[in-house]
């Protein structure tokens, strides 16, 4: 169940991963991409953590909108519409009474498809997202249910975002995307939310 | 005067949406053009408050928005879904279809007939 405590928590330890993995995260991007994920991702974060701390939160939804719109507006390359899309989505579902937090999942995994039109086995964040909530459902996610989703996106072509102008060049490498989305995912065990 | 459809260039790179306005202003004087390139702070990428500021600078009542690469069109659609002037994305080469577009505008061609002539542009 979220609350606004556990999801300001949860966003913080993935905007402290996020600063601790910049490098890494750049490096994958630069195998396939523009190399610029783990930049924008950690000035995205960054930006997040600041603006989460600013404020006094009422409600789960206002603190997912806050993280939205900070995500969206500062991360800066496709991640920004695609996880700010996520964020608005999730901050939606939260508005439900009866919510729990993998329909909040669902939603985020929703807002994600219908931004970037990605399929899974596209090679892309949304594999490790569809994985999540299929573990989620089955109250069976943990670190290696996640970083197996992670790894399982190496072997696989890109279909969408910068990644796929590569064609075959891309076998072989773990998309970025997933590998941070891995991180928020881990951040939600990380931080006994779950 | 200036036209009632206008034309909105997103792109990663400032540098590109300005060399590409002036090649359209060439030909399309009474168009609004305007641009978005790049991050908020100049860096290579797509900002959803440049598109935005965009949008709301152009003088015409609605808009015909161009772009590069996917994360440009994401940011677009995310502004086009909070504007209040109608924004139309093309899928299509980006310097080609913008410049049809621009100079059919100019020429006073109907929309209908610019959107066909966009039609087989369309690589995206």
């Amino acid at each position: 169940m979220l609350t606004v405590e556990n999801t300001i928590k949860w966003l913080d330890l993935f905007a402290d991963k996020v600063a601790a993995e910049k490098d890494y995260l750049s490096e994958l991007d630069q195998a396939i991409g523009d190399g610029d994920h783990g930049a924008n991702m950690s000035r995205g974060t960054a930006a997040m953590k600041e603006a989460l701390g600013k404020q006094n939160f009422g409600t789960v939804q206002d603190v997912l909108k806050t993280a939205a719109m900070s995500l969206l507006s500062k991360i800066g390359g496709a991640s920004g519409p695609l996880y700010g899309s996520a964020l608005i989505g999730m901050a939606k579902e939260a508005g439900n009474a009866d919510t729990d937090l993998t329909s909040i999942v669902q939603a985020g995994a929703d807002g994600i498809q219908k931004r970037g039109k990605a399929e899974p086995g596209d090679k892309t964040m949304v594999d490790v997202w569809l994985t999540v909530l299929h573990a989620l459902k089955e109250g069976k996610l943990t670190d290696a249910v996640i970083d197996q989703a992670v790894q399982a996106t190496a072997p696989l072509k890109a279909k969408k975002g910068r990644a796929s102008y590569l064609g075959d060049r891309s076998v072989g490498h773990i998309d970025p995307g997933a590998m941070s989305s891995g991180y928020l995912f881990k951040c939600l065990i990380a931080g006994g939310i779950l | 005067m200036t036209r009632k459809y206008g034309v909105l260039l997103v792109s990663h790179v400032s540098k590109i949406v300005d060399g590409l306005s002036l090649l359209l202003n060439e030909v399309a004087r009474d168009v609004s053009i305007t641009t978005a390139g790049g991050t908020d702070d100049d860096g290579i990428g797509s900002s959803f408050d440049k598109i935005q500021a965009a949008v709301n600078a152009n003088k015409a009542e609605e808009i015909l928005a161009f772009y590069d690469l996917g994360s440009s069109k994401m940011n677009l659609e995310m502004v086009k879904e909070v504007s209040e002037k109608p924004i139309t994305i093309f899928d299509t080469a980006f310097i080609e279809s913008a410049y049809t577009a621009s100079a059919l505008l100019q020429a006073g061609v109907s929309i209908d007939e610019v959107k066909k002539q966009l039609e087989p542009l369309k690589i995206k």
